[in-house]
């Protein structure tokens, strides 16, 4: 397992660099010169002569990557230009809240994903099985802000039970978590209740069934262990999806966090600060992903046989 | 004995018929926008501002005393509109890559692999924000953003679809016959190839509406006075406490539209016979 995980870190580097590669070059990439993005308006010559020489603006891009790339790699964005402050100290006061929020949503989808896909399918074409499949249309389409928007309206507005915004108490945590979570929700209980009901219809489930193993004996301890493979996969896949939840409903909570600064970074066209969001953003994701694989090979002994045989 | 038109077999489910009914109302109202608004979407009045809905303006008004109902038909153009002219350009572009890589193979289908997988495990949202970010705020570079967001899935698709199809008769037979390869590809492997991106492809125009309206309502989008779905409700969350139905009226009809185009998407998949081209397949 430990060799598995060494390999699949190592394969997370040349994403890495492609995607660095990709952030960095937004500088470039918006129209005029870069230095203009890079610094405050009114700036004096001096100032812009540091920032060339600073970001070695005056030498051949790749040049320029290779000095970006080794300043964040220390940790040094630079100086967000709107807020006047280094884009590290910014990353630093959000990224805890956005991890706090990211992983209870995490959590919080995948045990009641779980959970309500293996009543449905226990339960299956009961009315509680149709009732969880109009929960996963609607929850897999709904867009997440307006839902947060709806949560607020009703949850903090009408019923006063949670606050309407901010991140000072835990309590701010629970509706735009719940936010986010629905979605994964929907996600993780579609996929659980396919492969159960899937694996339920094959021949070994017959035999316990015929041996007179109990009804939920041969649900939770054969279907369900069969089932978490797909749901894993799933989740390995879509870990991204869930955590990008983030982005949006931050942003609608007026929660401190990554999501709102890469927002307000973009409204004030303040790429350094951009720039470094989007590559912590993108981290998030792949380490997101690469923890949904180390699941995945965890319980798939063939997974981790197949990449150590390559 | 001939089969049942399309139609007549989307028609048989009452669900699918009931969508494509909705869809097709939407449409109509999107094309028709200036002539159907009972107001003029742009036409403020301050002393009429965040009125509930009442008998002369339906659905209220926003913090301008702008007409909601006008806004809302108005907007329909602009989230449609973008919706499924960068989704249609998405598309365009996704299969012809993953034709080519999936035809071709050799070195351009290793490099078209090796980007689509990296884009995958990335969420929508986020390769828009980064697209956004070089090329500004606006409509275009929201339509643009949207295209390459989804660039990936339709590419990857087409290109299994091209695999799966090569070792048919029809192609060994066009090949003898001496068509060249990109005859071959476009005339005899594509065709048959697309039922099943042309169905993704309505299901991510319902994606891409709500991610279209996720990037309006970031301020993102379509700018003032153009009004966008996701860009009224933006205005609204100032008016959260004093005008709800700012913000509950538009989410009603983009969730509607998704969802109905989720179910027409379903039924279309029964009618025509083939299993759902799932994103986390």
């Amino acid at each position: 397992m430990l060799r598995f995980t060494i390999r699949r870190l190592a394969m997370l580097l040349p994403v890495f660099l492609a995607v660095s590669l990709v952030i960095f070059m937004i500088i470039h990439l918006v129209p005029g010169d870069p230095l203009e993005h890079l610094i405050q308006v009114g700036s004096s010559p001096e100032q812009r002569a540091e920032m060339i020489a600073r970001y070695g603006l005056d030498r051949p891009l790749l040049a320029q990557y290779g000095t970006w790339l080794a300043k964040v790699v220390t940790g040094d964005f630079g100086d967000a230009i709107v807020m006047r402050q280094p884009v590290a100290n910014l990353i630093a006061e959000n990224m805890p809240h956005s991890l706090a929020l990211g992983g209870t949503a995490l959590v919080f989808s995948t045990t009641v994903g779980i959970v309500t896909g293996v009543l449905a399918a226990s339960f299956r074409d009961s009315p509680f099985d149709r009732a969880v499949m109009g929960f996963i249309l609607l929850g897999s389409t709904l867009p997440s802000f307006w839902l947060a928007l709806l949560m607020i309206l009703l949850f903090a507005v009408q019923f006063e039970w949670f606050p309407v915004s901010g991140a000072r108490s835990w309590d701010a945590l629970v509706l735009p978590a719940l936010t986010i979570g629905i979605g994964g929700t929907a996600l993780i209980a579609r996929v659980t209740r396919a492969a159960m009901v899937e694996i339920a219809s094959r021949d070994f489930v017959r035999v316990l069934q015929a041996k007179g193993v109990p009804f939920w004996r041969i649900q939770l301890r054969h279907v369900l262990q069969q089932a978490m493979l797909p749901v894993m996969t799933i989740l390995g896949l879509r870990i991204g999806w869930i955590l990008g939840g983030a982005v949006t409903v931050e942003y609608v909570f007026a929660r401190p966090g990554l999501g709102s600064l890469l927002i307000t970074g973009l409204a004030q066209r303040d790429y350094p600060l951009v720039q470094g969001c989007l590559l912590m953003l993108a981290i998030a994701v792949m380490l997101g992903t690469l923890l949904g694989d180390l699941a995945q090979a965890a319980l798939d002994p063939r997974l981790r046989e197949a990449m150590g045989v390559q | 004995m001939s089969r049942p038109s399309l139609a007549a077999r989307i028609a048989r489910s009452p669900r699918g018929a009931l969508c494509a009914l909705f869809l097709a109302a939407l449409v109509l109202c999107a094309i028709f926008a200036p002539w159907i608004a009972p107001y003029d979407y742009a036409a403020q009045k301050l002393a009429m501002a965040n009125t509930p809905p009442s008998a002369a303006h339906w659905l209220g008004t926003d913090e301008f005393g702008r007409d909601l109902l006008s806004r809302l038909i108005q907007g329909a153009r602009t989230s449609l509109s973008v919706s499924v002219l960068s989704i249609a350009l998405s598309m365009m572009l996704g299969a012809t890559l993953g034709a080519a890589a999936g035809y071709f193979g050799g070195l351009f289908d290793k490099v078209v692999t090796v980007v689509v997988d990296l884009t995958w495990s990335f969420p929508e949202i986020l390769l828009a924000l980064i697209l956004i970010a070089i090329l500004g705020p606006g409509l275009h570079s929201t339509a643009i953003a949207i295209a390459i967001a989804y660039l990936a899935q339709f590419t990857r698709l087409t290109r299994s679809q091209v695999l799966a199809l090569q070792g048919e008769l029809f192609v060994d037979a066009a090949v003898t016959a001496g068509a060249r390869p990109a005859r071959v590809l476009f005339l005899h492997l594509l065709p048959n190839a697309m039922t099943p991106v042309i169905v993704a492809g309505m299901l991510a125009t319902g994606d891409a509406i709500v991610l279209e309206a996720t990037l309006g309502f970031f301020g993102l989008g379509a700018q003032p006075p153009i009004p966008s779905w996701g860009g009224m409700m933006s205005s609204g969350t100032a008016q959260i406490f004093i005008a709800p139905w700012i913000i509950i009226f538009p989410g009603l009809v983009i969730a509607t539209t998704v969802i109905a185009i989720n179910l027409f998407g379903d039924a279309l998949i029964e009618a025509l016979d083939i299993r759902r081209p799932l994103r986390d397949g």
